[in-house]
């Protein structure tokens, strides 16, 4: 099977800042890819190339072979996205505001059923504004599978929750790679990518350091020492 | 959890029409914007206590014609500034420092469909206005002429248009709090001094030659021309027509999608 999100030597500059210095990688169908990596290493910058959301410098990224700088409503459709910042209209109440997403889709996801799993169903009416961060990042996510994408990119879709919450949204993100999605999340918590990645990506100061399965980047260590030692602090 | 086998990478049209699309986005924009209750009170509240004050006071002069006639167009060029102007600017800029605009530019909404939700959201809540406003109006007396009616459509239109443009500039560029406190502060000045409800040829005569140039007094003297006299005035449609497009280029080349 092709992969479904290839990076290739993609480079992103702000002003006098690398931020990308060019990074290739790839995210396979079926699977769930962590990106690890310090705060400002270009985690973000990445994924939100791989969004459409900013323009490349140089190097290509293909989202199920598609550039998503250009890419139509029909591409949009099958990725989904959660933010980093949520990106969830303030005075809407979650339900409201997925059953109103799923009309951008011709064949959206149950919403009552995806909502009362991530248990969005106990502040179904509550304003975003009001939602405490976890409840925002569970509406975050569910915004994010709606559509039931073919690829799904997740900006920590775990920070901030509680052990069982946190242990419905690895489920479920399970569940949706295992429906042939491919899942690319991003996260701080090693706990949370030996738990539920396949493939790891660990970048620092805009580079790919290491990319792999979870087996052979660890090879029998803990993935936190494997990460310290890839990431060590450098002058800059 | 069962998941429907996954789609086949060909099969076309994930995403539902464009025109369900913008419906829906429009129809979600309409409803967050009269559910709130700061934008309700600019946009309906206030309109409505300036037409009861102006009809039933004598303080601020308005020139010939019976009051009520003079002033209903011109809280109609209101309305469409409260929501056009200030409504439209405040969500922008709230959306944008929230990432909403970043996420519904991800969706297959996309930007596009985002920016002709809202223009739709706006032309339907100043049809809401105008009929809140109008009857309350009749009500009071009011007695249109109504071979205006197609200008008036008119004059509503272009007036819409060069003010959700200058939203979106002032929306896509200024940081939230700033678009919050400027956008408020333009909506009692234009009120005031900007032609809307006071016609221009009974402002200072210092302020005149100016205020005839902006938009806002270019719709209220249009309409009133329209709902009085039945009369269209061109001059007063280029104006609104070239705010429209120096906004609209203006706003297409720096509106910034996140904060």
């Amino acid at each position: 099977m092709p992969a479904a999100v290839v990076v290739t030597d993609l480079r992103k500059q702000f002003g006098s800042v690398v931020a990308l210095d060019g990074v290739t990688w790839q995210a396979e169908p079926g699977r769930v890819t962590a990106v690890l990596g310090p705060n400002g290493a270009g985690k973000t910058t990445m994924v939100e190339c791989c969004e459409g959301l900013r323009r490349p410098d140089s190097g290509t990224v293909r989202v199920l072979g598609t550039d998503p700088w250009h890419a139509g409503a029909d591409h949009r459709a099958r990725v989904g996205v959660m933010l980093q910042d949520g990106g969830l209209p303030n005075s809407a109440r979650p339900l409201a505001l997925l059953h109103h997403l799923a009309q951008m889709y011709a064949a959206p996801r149950d919403v009552d059923g995806l909502a009362s799993q991530l248990g969005i169903d106990r502040f179904a009416g509550t304003a975003v504004r009001r939602l405490s961060g976890g409840q925002r990042q569970r509406v975050a996510l569910a915004a994010a599978l709606v559509g039931s994408p073919d690829v799904v990119f997740l900006d920590e879709p775990s920070a901030g929750l509680d052990p069982h919450a946190r242990l419905d949204v690895w489920d479920l993100v399970r569940s949706v790679a295992d429906g042939g999605a491919a899942v690319v999340l991003t996260t701080h918590s090693f706990e949370e990518a030996e738990r539920i990645a396949d493939e790891i990506v660990i970048v620092a100061d805009g580079r790919v350091v290491a990319h792999g399965s979870r087996e052979e980047i660890t090879a029998g260590r803990s993935l936190e020492n494997v990460y310290f030692e890839l990431t060590r602090r450098s002058p800059r | 959890m069962n998941q429907e086998p996954s789609t086949n990478a060909a099969t076309p049209d994930r995403a539902a029409p464009p025109a369900r699309r913008v419906v829906a986005q429009a129809r979600f924009e309409a409803l967050t914007m009269l559910r709130n209750g700061e934008q309700l009170l600019v946009a309906l509240v206030l309109p409505a206590m300036v037409l009861v004050g102006l009809v039933t006071t004598s303080f601020v002069p308005l020139g010939a014609g019976r009051r009520v006639d003079v002033v209903v167009p011109g809280v109609l060029a209101l309305c469409v500034i409260s929501s056009g102007f200030t409504g439209v600017a405040i969500a922008t800029g709230f959306d944008r420092r929230y990432g909403v605009l970043r996420l519904l530019g991800t969706s297959p909404l996309g930007r596009l469909g985002l920016l002709a939700g809202k223009a739709a959201a706006v032309l339907s809540v100043v049809v809401l206005q105008y009929v809140v406003i109008g009857a309350l109006g009749l009500a009071l007396g009011w007695e249109p002429r109504l071979g205006g009616i197609p200008a008036m459509v008119v004059s509503t239109l272009l007036g819409t248009w060069a003010f959700v443009a200058l939203a979106l500039l002032l929306g896509g560029t200024v940081r939230a709090e700033g678009v919050l406190a400027l956008a408020n502060l333009l909506w009692v000045l234009l009120l005031a001094l900007g032609g809307v409800v006071v016609p221009t040829d009974r402002l200072p005569d210092s302020l005149e030659p100016l205020v005839a140039l902006l938009p806002s007094a270019a719709l209220g003297d249009s309409l009133r021309a329209a709902l009085l006299h039945g009369q269209v005035l061109l001059g007063e449609w280029l104006v609104m027509a070239a705010w429209g497009i120096v906004a609209t280029v203006l706003a297409s080349r720096l509106f910034r999608w996140s904060d």
